[in-house]
């Protein structure tokens, strides 16, 4: 057996932290504990370029399979990637170091602690990607909770306890149904190993409930309306770093579930529930949009548009064709940059001035031009402009929309429409007009460390919007075999 | 009786009482030696057990009243090791109430002895002669801090309960015996048949003496007045090492002697189970003491151990037995927890006094924060291992009502861990608590979060001890 470089990928962040845990956090090394932290980051982030780079693209097979005894006749500890995982892997190594370097002084107190629940949480997210065994999905799943639940509750703002606990209980609701699910899949195949389960496929009567249960715990994380009420609230009290984590990260795993799971093990029943997915991603997308409309606060509204843009996955990746799956996943990968960066964008405002309210801005284009400009990338790449990342997935959605189902194109084309406004209006009333608050003059451009930070997103999210051809290649040959079997055991009824 | 070296761990342990009570009674000021060698006592009991009946897979001993298999000895070991820690970690606390008496490590042992009795009993009497034995021992205890108030309201109230389900267990037990002839389970097993109406009546008190003893809903009341009023080291040993003997007892009884009539008891033990994880959950949630807090958290950890025994498979038997395993390691690091919040000679246990402990004692904070969230079961903790096994064997016999509502319940028992969690990382800290406790309770707390928190590593290992617990042949 070769180098098990995915379990690297996996416990790399978790040693780590664990190094972090022995080094008593003070003021004075504070900047010792980042490079640490930063350190592990890059390297399991060069660990994974390289990964990609022996990544064999011409097949759908998965690869560097790791399979271990876990527990005697029952659970393997089975990890490997295919090109639908890898890409969120990547995105996983490539935002959690910009994640801790963007720690500037937002986060004074414990920061040691901070960048060990950061660095759990990243092993955590990674594993979600990369398990092929339903038990050690669900135990990545779940477990990524804790460090999430303490960033937003210790290091959070005002509302906190509130916000933590409710994306505690929400996630944890949704979740243990698919508990259920999975240990009743052991008991009607005999296996809970996925690739198993690719080939067996699970008994007809039983694919709708099960479908059911999965849906459940996806729901809740993606988070598709109306159990979407979680994210604002947790968005909005979590520091920049937890906020960046969560839309960038956390909120693909229930896409990559969706894709993994509902399509690949149930067809069936993701054939019977498409129209439930198709009308809560449209309700998503137009209702959310109006809402972000509304928001005067500026992280909420970037939430709310998170759900809006989430919508939009769902419904690609149930139009079940191959433009509509690859959009999701180029849909997923450019909201992760996209919405981190808006989301450190806010951040950066936020450290300046300590308000997150639309109204305290305005005509600040003048006096943090660098600010503006790539704060002008982001919400352009955010509504979807040509030559954007967000372009390509969105078209792409919406193309194998149109095919599948004039309607419910046509209505979410509105919410790009929605989208453009609310993203402008945002951009408008923050950078243009008039400067009316005096304080405001004070402010300083971006430093350094943050500028490297807003272009290491913004280069890709142009990059990948001219030319997206790394993306698809990964992740074509996968999707297509999906599609394949998918449609094979839609007709053989399994 | 070429056999008897199979109940030499009873025999040396009751001897050893003996003889600690006649020491206790001539030299003077003897309470550290005593507790000492007590705990020396019970290693020895454990070691004994250990290797004279380990490799026993099933032999019956005086007219078959006593028996002793893979699951007794299984559980004595871990009822003795539990007594021990308990022991052991619980002299600093006692020394402060000026109750560092000699009898205190005796009515442990004595105690353990009645469970030691119960777990092997055979035969009805056998079983009622060690669970009073264990009872008595039990009332003394909850009493043992006389001077206040509120221990003695426990023990009395401790006692009255008590002594009630006791009755009911024997009126159960008589009804039994008067349907079937004879007190011996064997017995019994053969020659109950489920047409006879009265007899269910047996079955039912007999249950709900047993429900009684391991406080589960609806028979719950006397814990968490019980487990509050009682000092804190006797709460400890109340929520562990007797619901080890009484779950023991309980798979003794549905699959020996009741193993025909399992329509009947089946119904019961969900309800049993369903009521006790739904009421844990939500009655915690108002709670502002540590203790009754956890003793609700108890009864609802109880109802998970009943759900892995009403499946009626060797499966979930062996995952209620884990359950309990794990559940009795949780318990001992929070208590441990417990028992360091001590400042100037005073003992905290209001969850208040858990505000902004990670400030000031980080590691113990970490600790409490992963055995939290281990009781939770959140993955990839011990604690989530212990449901999964239950539900892993809930759901192989369809019973999927009482899998959603265990795992529903675990959600609502989550909030009440997380606001534990929320006071200690979220609030203002306040004083400090003292630092220099005994290396004893240090060990324990390290000990059991350690085995909490890399559990996942080995699963299998556990699995693999209790997996040669085979009740139903």
């Amino acid at each position: 057996m070769n180098f098990p470089i995915i379990s690297s990928l996996i416990l790399l962040p978790t040693i780590g932290a664990f190094f972090l845990f022995f080094t008593r956090s003070s003021e004075k090394n504070n900047n010792t504990v980042k490079y640490v932290a930063l350190f592990t980051s890059f390297v399991n982030f060069f660990l994974s370029i390289y990964l990609w780079v022996l990544f064999d693209q011409t097949t759908s097979e998965f690869q560097f399979i790791e399979d271990r005894v876990w527990i005697e006749n029952f659970i393997n500890y089975k990890v490997g990637i295919d090109g639908i995982s890898i890409l969120f892997i990547l995105l996983t190594t490539f935002i959690t170091p910009l994640c801790i370097l963007s720690i500037n002084n937002s986060i004074k107190n414990r920061l040691s602690e901070f960048l060990i629940a950061v660095l759990i949480m990243e092993s955590f997210m990674i594993g979600v990607f990369c398990s092929l065994d339903l038990v050690v999905f669900y135990l990545f799943f779940e477990a990524g909770l804790i460090p999430m639940f303490l960033i937003i509750g210790i290091w959070g703002g005002a509302r906190r306890v509130y916000s933590a606990f409710k994306f505690f209980l929400y996630t944890l609701l949704g979740s243990v149904l698919m508990l259920v699910a999975i240990i009743s899949i052991y008991w009607i195949t005999g296996t809970t190993d996925v690739v198993e389960l690719y080939k067996i496929g699970i008994d007809v009567k039983y694919q709708n409930l099960l479908w059911l249960a999965f849906f459940s715990s996806f729901a809740v994380k993606t988070p598709m309306w109306p159990v979407h009420t979680w994210l604002p609230d947790a968005h909005v009290e979590a520091p920049t770093a937890g906020s960046v984590l969560l839309a960038a990260i956390l909120l693909k795993m229930a896409g990559y579930g969706f894709i993994r799971f509902s399509l690949g093990l149930f067809p069936v029943a993701s054939e019977v529930f498409t129209p439930l997915i198709y009308a809560l991603s449209v309700i998503a997308i137009i209702f959310t949009s109006f809402i972000a409309l509304m928001q005067e606060d500026m992280k909420k509204l970037i939430a709310y548009s998170s759900v809006a843009h989430m919508g939009f996955v769902t419904l690609g990746i149930f139009t079940l064709q191959q433009q509509g799956i690859e959009g999701s996943i180029i849909q997923m990968i450019s909201h992760g940059l996209v919405a981190a960066a808006l989301f450190l964008c806010v951040g950066v405002v936020y450290d300046r001035m300590h308000s997150r309210l639309i109204n305290t801005y305005g005509g600040i284009v003048s006096i943090i031009p660098k600010y503006s400009v790539l704060f002008m990338l982001f919400t352009l790449a955010a509504l979807g402009l040509p030559g954007t990342s967000g372009f390509v997935g969105e078209f792409l959605i919406l193309m194998a929309a149109f095919k599948d189902n004039f309607l419910v194109a046509v209505i979410a084309s509105l919410g790009v429409i929605i989208g453009a406004a609310y993203m402008l209006w945002l951009y408008k009333r923050v950078v243009f007009g008039k400067l009316l608050n005096n304080n405001l003059k004070q402010m300083i451009d971006l430093n350094k460390s943050e500028l490297f930070i807003l272009s290491c997103l913004g280069i890709p999210t142009l990059f990948f919007g001219f030319y997206p051809d790394p993306l698809i290649n990964t992740i074509e040959v996968s999707i297509s075999d999906l599609i394949e079997m998918y449609n094979y055991k839609l007709v053989s009824k399994f | 009786m070429e056999n008897l070296h199979l109940v030499f761990p009873e025999i040396f342990l009751s001897l050893s009482i003996m003889f600690l009570l006649i020491l206790g009674v001539f030299k003077k000021n003897s309470s550290k030696l005593i507790q000492n060698i007590s705990l020396i006592i019970l290693l020895i009991t454990a070691v004994i057990t250990f290797n004279e009946t380990i490799s026993v897979s099933e032999e019956k001993l005086f007219n078959e009243s006593v028996i002793i298999d893979y699951l007794s000895s299984f559980m004595k070991i871990i009822t003795l090791l539990a007594a021990f820690l308990v022991l052991v970690i619980s002299s600093t606390y006692l020394k402060t109430f000026k109750i560092f008496k000699i009898e205190y490590p005796i009515l442990i042992l004595s105690s353990v002895l009645g469970m030691m009795i119960m777990i092997s009993s055979n035969d009805l009497i056998v079983f009622y002669m060690g669970l009073e034995l264990q009872s008595l021992a039990l009332y003394v205890l909850a009493t043992f801090n006389r001077d206040d108030i509120k221990s003695s309201e426990a023990g009395l109230k401790y006692f009255v309960l008590s002594a009630l389900s006791s009755g009911l267990l024997l009126y159960g037990c008589s009804l039994t015996y008067g349907f079937t002839g004879s007190t011996n389970f064997d017995v019994i097993a053969t020659q109950l048949n489920s047409n006879e109406y009265a007899l269910t009546f047996g079955i039912v008190f007999i249950l709900v003496g047993l429900a009684f003893k391991i406080s589960a809903v609806p028979f719950h009341m006397w814990a968490p007045d019980v487990y509050e009023g009682s000092p804190t080291s006797v709460t400890l040993f109340f929520t562990m090492v007797p619901k080890i003997a009484a779950l023991s007892v309980f798979i003794r009884f549905l699959y020996v002697p009741f193993s025909n009539l399992i329509e009947q008891w089946q119904m019961i033990l969900i309800f049993l189970s369903i009521a006790s994880m739904l009421f844990g959950a939500v009655a915690a949630i108002g709670q502002t003491n540590l203790k009754r807090l956890v003793a609700y958290s108890s009864i609802g950890h109880v109802g998970y151990a009943l759900a892995g025994l009403a499946t009626g498979t060797n499966d979930g038997i062996q995952s209620s037995v884990i359950y309990i395993t794990i559940y009795v390691l949780m318990n001992l690091g929070l208590f441990s927890c417990l028992l360091m919040m001590k400042r100037n000679n005073e003992y905290y246990e209001n969850i208040d006094d858990l505000s902004g402990l990670s400030k000031n004692h980080p590691m113990l904070s970490l600790s409490l924060l992963i055995i939290l969230f281990s009781l939770a079961g959140i993955p990839p903790l011990a604690g989530f291992f212990a449901k999964f096994y239950v539900f892993k064997t809930v759901i192989e016999q369809s019973m999927y009502f009482l899998a959603v509502v265990g795992l529903l319940s675990t959600v609502i028992a989550a909030f009440y861990y997380l606001r534990l969690i929320k006071i200690m990382y979220f609030d203002e800290e306040k004083e400090k608590y003292d630092t220099n406790h005994s290396i004893w309770l240090k060990f324990s707390l390290t000990a059991s979060t350690l085995l909490i928190l890399i559990y996942f590593i080995f699963p299998s290992q556990l699995i693999e001890v209790v997996s040669k617990i085979n009740i139903i042949q």
